[in-house]
């Protein structure tokens, strides 16, 4: 492998934990080694009073009170929290959930089991560039829908729904929102009470905090939003969520979201830049290069490009030993399937399998951009002189009109 | 996933890539994949007419790093084999030789269709 310094584009699966938010941790694991609810001594009170700080950080983040966050072992489990939980609180009310096809597993599993509990879930479709249809999610709402689920950004385009819009229509119709919003929260601004978001699941390692930590913010007042518990044993976090909680990580978390709250207007500014710059290479040295999903909204660190005729995986592994990134290519998938999000905005297989994803982050520099866009450029030709398609395509074949053995 | 030494070198230097001028009688040429699965090899022989042995293979893979190391690795076992010979390659062979990973046996598949396609295209130009 060498010496060369390897370099990480793949931030939208995991971010490094900030040295700032690992020193907040330390004297926690130790020096401090308290249960928050231990209410009888010094050990239990200044572990209680770090998690209280870090709910007022995190709520600073969020501009909501700090009563409001739930805290889990990350977005999964607030993501199922908030579906089955309001699933089983509300289900006087109704058992019909409306979420999209491009939504997080976390979500889409959630949904599933809900079926399975004698619930009814609308997937809907999204549209070309990613977006939800405003006109399709209003007619999907029916007088049994208890909760519309709609992520706000999506973790493999970057793709920014209208949440403002979806806020509104859950207002107009009495329907609960809740949002994944685990891509954008320290990322870019997310004031859920100002667009009508009732539930929001979030988690501290996209947001350079730790790993095993994350929540789930759910409105107090107006409505007084209520979710059945998923995990029972000591009602911890106002019986929502019960469990000793993470101390060290709760620590981390705030402190993240309080660095995110001086720091990710100017990190998004930077960050956009070396974005475009990385796409904008790409576009102008090769040819059939496709981004997919919308691009004016979108987060301001991620790209999903598909550079056409050429696999996904076989591609990473000409650069992989320095450069990490993600493809919705079968290859690289559990399932052997191309990405389900990238079918779903209408791509076909063949793109799909063509696809990267590049999510910088805050400590991606220009020179790792620079080295990337010569590394990639290369894999990219390489992997064109080795490819039967792109021959093919050169020479003028119609390759739609050709009868592929498909295996 | 973690490949073997040989796959990532027939990956990184793969063996006889290119193009035989598929008009000739003595080429044979098979195409076999679809994009829409993810991988396309286009497998090529030449025949010494007077010899009836294989003097020449290229390949070209559109796919995973599997399916290239196995087209690789498919042209280099041609060369130098009668068309019968040629027939009896087998895809476990490819997959002990490379250490494919379960997930990864359609690429040597995939290798020995296109052997077959290539030797039945040769076949019916000559029969």
């Amino acid at each position: 492998m060498g010496s060369q310094k390897l370099i990480y584009l793949d931030n939208n699966s995991t971010t490094p934990c900030d040295p700032r938010a690992v020193e907040a941790m330390l004297p926690f694991f130790y020096q401090t080694p308290g249960n928050a609810a231990s209410r009888n001594h010094p050990f239990g009170w200044q572990a209680e009073e770090a998690v209280d700080y870090a709910r007022e950080q995190i709520g600073n983040l969020l501009a909501v009170d700090s009563k409001e966050i739930i805290f889990t072992s990350g977005a999964t489990e607030a993501d199922n929290l908030g579906i089955k939980g309001v699933f089983e609180m509300y289900s006087r009310k109704g058992n019909h959930i409306i979420t999209l096809k491009t939504e997080h597993k976390a979500v889409l599993d959630a949904c599933k089991k809900v079926e399975k509990m004698g619930g009814e879930v609308t997937y809907l479709d999204v549209k070309r560039d990613g977006l939800v249809d405003l006109a399709a999610l209003e007619a999907a709402i029916t007088d049994k829908t208890v909760l519309i689920s709609i992520m706000w950004a999506n973790n493999e385009t970057g793709v920014i729904q209208p949440m403002k819009e979806i806020g509104e229509l859950c207002e107009k119709h009495g329907v609960l929102f809740m949002s994944d919003a685990t891509q954008v929260v320290g990322k870019i601004k997310t004031h859920p009470k100002e667009l009508g978001i009732h539930l929001m699941a979030f988690t501290a390692h996209k947001m350079y905090g730790p790993k095993g930590v994350g929540a789930l913010f759910v409105n107090r007042k107006n409505p007084r939003v209520k979710v059945t518990s998923q995990i029972d044993g000591g009602g911890h976090e106002r019986g929502m969520r019960s469990g000793t909680l993470n101390v060290p990580g709760i620590v981390g978390f705030g402190k993240a979201a309080e660095i995110a709250m001086q720091e990710m207007d100017a990190d998004a500014a930077r960050l956009s830049v070396l974005r475009d710059k990385l796409e904008n290479a790409f576009k102008d040295t090769l040819e059939e290069v496709y981004v997919n999903g919308n691009v004016e909204h979108r987060m301001p660190h991620v790209t999903n490009i598909s550079f056409k005729h050429v696999e996904g995986e076989g591609l990473m592994m000409t650069f992989n030993q320095t450069i990490a990134v993600s493809s919705g290519s079968a290859c690289t998938s559990a399932s052997l399937e191309p990405s389900y999000v990238l079918i779903a905005l209408g791509l076909g297989d063949d793109l799909a399998h063509s696809s990267l994803r590049f999510s910088l982050g805050k400590f991606t520099t220009e020179e790792e951009i620079d080295q990337t866009i010569a590394m990639i450029s290369k894999g990219v030709n390489h992997m064109r002189d080795l490819s039967p398609i792109w021959e093919m395509f050169k020479e003028g074949v119609d390759l739609d009109a050709v009868e592929w053995s498909e295996h | 996933m973690a490949y073997s030494e040989k796959l990532i070198e027939h990956f990184n230097h793969p063996k006889n890539v290119g193009t035989l001028d598929k008009s000739k009688n003595t080429v044979g040429t098979g195409l076999v994949g679809a994009p829409e699965c993810g991988d396309v090899m286009r497998l090529q022989i030449e025949v010494d007419e007077e010899s009836g042995m294989i003097k020449d293979a290229k390949f070209k893979t559109f796919g995973c790093g599997s399916a290239i190391a196995s087209s690789s690795l498919a042209t280099e076992w041609l060369k130098g084999k009668s068309i019968d010979e040629a027939l009896t390659i087998d895809n476990m062979a490819i997959v002990e030789e490379l250490a494919l990973p379960p997930v990864k046996i359609h690429c040597s598949v995939l290798a020995e269709d296109a052997i077959k396609s290539a030797i039945a295209d040769y076949k019916s130009k000559n029969a």
